[in-house]
């Protein structure tokens, strides 16, 4: 038994390292092109001497920094949860990977009830951000926490209801499942079959309408209500410092990419191209995600360079009024165009 | 539909059944060091939930005595002390306390220097409406155009700069005229005595700078439904408690109050030949607030293209005495700042310096009725109110 248990840790523990590695990997790349897009949407030049060129290794020597910081636990904080916090959010973003597949035959885990566990993993970051607010001892961030909490139920049900139009058209809860739906040909011009992702083959409304709610569960501009800076301070971060903060700070950028990796495989057909046999995409299909998740987050980035920040009662009047008809609408309307075609 | 009463915020809906959402109010400091009030102003806020029940401005954070110093020091040194009061517009505080001086002394100013007092007025309303175009975004969440209006407004701090010596506090006022040229001392007695070479030509350019961020703001922010969403019917000032509470500037203009004193203080700084409009919009909400501001930088842009065709030939200093003796009297002179009515009251009792110098500031009637908006508002309305009222905590508490 043991003999075996302990090669299977090893291996275990060598696999969540490298995917841990290649994720904080791409979330430090992320963080470095927002720093360098924002400054180039400001008409500034962003980062630029650390590292030599570009400012590459900015981020990194934010990093340094945030570690060198005193590690300030307030008096009245609520100790454990204080300090829980911040890997609360964390772990809810990094657990969205397990499901999300990289090439045809590599995933952590292919579900079959893998929506469900994305949307069950990707909501504990609230958790973390009720956490923070409730344990901090501080007024603006109990306002930023119960804020986290009253968005929750904003985003939610339009973050559900689009992705199950998705399930209705795939036919399947499964992630995989769901690329290899859109990799099937939808028709053949003479003999060349021609498949399309989600969003060109009818979840358009329910792209727009999943891109709103994640901004939305992001907390990024212009639903940055939880964090409101000219508001709140800084909401729920207001009383953390060094690496607790660094830990929040990177939570969001992971949260950023991992959301945009749900949206680059449920709507833009993940790993997959056109033209690219199955073997090759093995090899390719990471660097294929890894760009489609670039150009979510590049959107990400626009919206919030260019956006203010819209009232709490705002967002529900847009998530309840609009958001939730359109995808109830996007529900029937696939439902019925599945039963006719 | 929200209203108070005696025991709390009631909430009532459409159907006008009363729901009383009652718990306990918590009290919320905002400030001294908060990130949207501008410095160190305080609000004490009486919160339920976000609804603010009640809110009490403490100010004084920033109390620097000027009026107290101001009694120590002479007339020629006093203009520096309050270029500092508003240090968004330096230029436009020193113009109204050196009219007020010229006046008491009946000292006849150099038509030149009034004309590129005029100039420089103009280019620091522009450049103070700038700062709150791009100010005013960032409290509601939108980084990008504080970026760009401060891009553009560059270029008429360096024309300021050219002129006068100083970014920020420009202290180029002299009773009878400005000071010629930038410095003094043995270097600089090759500097010609007047203003530099291609002044007209920079100013020119940073019109048409100024005229390019308005556009860009106006595509930016003034047509965005969010900042519309977040701004329009956000803290309303009726007519009426313009005229109550004292308000003044872009502020009372966008209650519909037209106000400005430009056209009604004629004789400090010759604007009777020059053709601009009093801006003045009727809602008196935030966003209008804004809008009045950003179409003002474009009143502004024409006058100082009016004024930069018809400065005057001449010396730029009237003939004064060289010891500024000013004779026994008072005099209330007031101005149009670019944030409401800036004046001064002075009383001399002969000989070189003041003996009181009381010193009416616009932001601090400007925000005294915030306790009275902000009541029934949220947080964010609360910023949203505040951000639009453009005061400066050095204006507020001198």
């Amino acid at each position: 038994m043991i003999a075996f248990a302990v090669p299977f840790a090893l291996w275990l523990t060598a696999k969540l390292l490298v995917a841990l590695g290649l994720m904080l990997g791409v979330v430090l790349v992320v963080i470095w092109m927002e720093l360098k897009w924002s400054a180039h949407i400001q008409s500034r030049v962003g980062p630029w001497y650390v590292g030599g060129r570009w400012g590459w290794a900015h981020p990194l020597a934010e990093a340094l920094k945030f570690l060198q910081k005193e590690d300030l636990v307030p008096d009245d904080a609520d100790d454990k949860v204080f300090r829980l916090a911040p890997y609360v959010m964390l772990a809810g973003t990094i657990a969205t990977f397990v499901v999300i597949p990289i090439g045809p035959s590599v995933v952590a885990r292919d579900l079959d009830i893998g929506i469900f566990y994305l949307l069950a993993v990707s909501s504990l970051s609230t958790l973390g951000v009720l956490m923070a607010g409730w344990s901090s001892g501080n007024k603006y961030s109990l306002i930023g926490g119960i804020r986290a909490g009253a968005q929750l139920i904003a985003y939610e049900l339009p973050l559900v209801l689009a992705l199950v139009a998705v399930a209705v058209q795939a036919g399947t809860l499964s992630l995989t499942g769901i690329v290899a739906a859109q990799a099937t040909p939808l028709f053949h011009i003479g003999s060349t079959g021609i498949s399309l992702p989600f969003v060109l083959s009818g979840q358009i409304i329910g792209f727009v309408v999943f891109i709103i709610a994640s901004l939305a569960e992001l907390n990024r501009t212009p639903f940055d209500l939880p964090m409101a800076e000219s508001e709140l301070t800084m909401g729920y971060v207001t009383e953390y410092s060094g690496l607790r903060f660094s830990m929040f700070f990177l939570g969001e950028y992971a949260g950023m990419v991992s959301m945009a990796a749900v949206v680059s495989t449920v709507y833009l057909g993940g790993y997959w191209l056109p033209g690219l046999s199955n073997d090759l995409l093995d090899w390719l299909g990471p660097f294929v995600l890894v760009g489609k998740i670039f150009f979510i987050v590049f959107l990400f980035i626009w919206f919030r360079w260019t956006w203010p920040r819209i009232r709490e009662d705002q967002l529900q009047q847009l998530a309840w009024k609009w958001l939730i008809p359109l995808t109830l609408f996007n529900i029937v309307a696939t439902a019925t165009l599945k039963v006719v075609f | 539909m929200t209203q108070l009463d005696g025991r709390g915020i009631v909430e009532v809906s459409d159907g006008g059944v009363s729901v009383e959402l009652k718990g306990e109010t918590m009290t919320l400091n905002i400030g001294p060091q908060h990130p949207s009030t501008h410095g160190v102003l305080r609000l004490v806020a009486e919160v339920d939930g976000e609804r603010i029940a009640k809110l009490e401005p403490a100010i004084g954070y920033m109390h620097r005595g000027k009026e107290k110093l101001a009694e120590v020091r002479t007339y020629a040194q006093i203009t520096a002390l309050i270029n500092r009061i508003d240090w968004v517009s330096g230029f436009a505080n020193e113009v109204a306390f050196i009219r007020a001086v010229e006046q008491l002394m009946g000292v006849e100013p150099a038509p030149r220097a009034q004309m590129i007092r005029l100039i420089l007025t103009e280019l620091t309303r522009i450049s103070n409406h700038l700062v709150f175009a791009s100010s005013y975004p960032l409290e509601l969440g939108a980084f990008t155009p504080l970026m760009w209006a401060f891009r553009e407004r560059e270029h008429i701090m360096d024309v300021i700069e050219s002129a006068t010596g100083g970014r920020f506090h420009p202290n180029f006022n002299r009773v009878g005229g400005v000071k010629p040229a930038a410095g003094g001392g043995k270097t600089q007695k090759k500097v010609s005595l007047d203003l530099p070479a291609g002044f007209y030509a920079a100013v020119e350019n940073a019109m048409d700078r100024a005229e390019l961020a308005c556009d860009e703001l106006d595509d930016l922010v003034t047509g965005n439904e969010m900042i519309q969403m977040r701004a329009k019917g956000v803290g309303i000032i009726s007519y009426d408690d313009v005229i109550a509470y004292g308000i003044s500037g872009p502020n009372a203009r966008a209650s519909g109050v037209p106000t400005d004193l430009r056209k009604l203080e004629t004789g400090l700084l010759p604007y009777e030949g020059i053709d601009f409009d009093v801006i003045t919009r009727e809602n008196g909400d935030a966003f209008d607030r804004y809008l009045v501001r950003i179409l003002e930088i474009r009143e502004s842009i024409k006058i100082v293209r009016q004024a930069i065709g018809s400065v005057p030939d001449g010396p730029l200093q009237a003939k004064v005495p060289r010891v500024l003796k000013v004779p026994p009297g008072s005099i209330y002179v007031r101005a149009e700042n670019p944030k409401g009515e800036m004046g001064y009251y002075i009383v001399s009792q002969g000989g070189r310096i003041p003996y009181r110098v009381k010193i009416r500031s616009a932001s601090f009637s400007n925000i005294s009725i915030l306790s009275k908006v902000a009541v029934g508002q949220l947080i964010p309305d609360l910023v949203a109110t505040m951000g639009s009222l453009d005061f400066v905590l050095g204006d507020v508490d001198r």
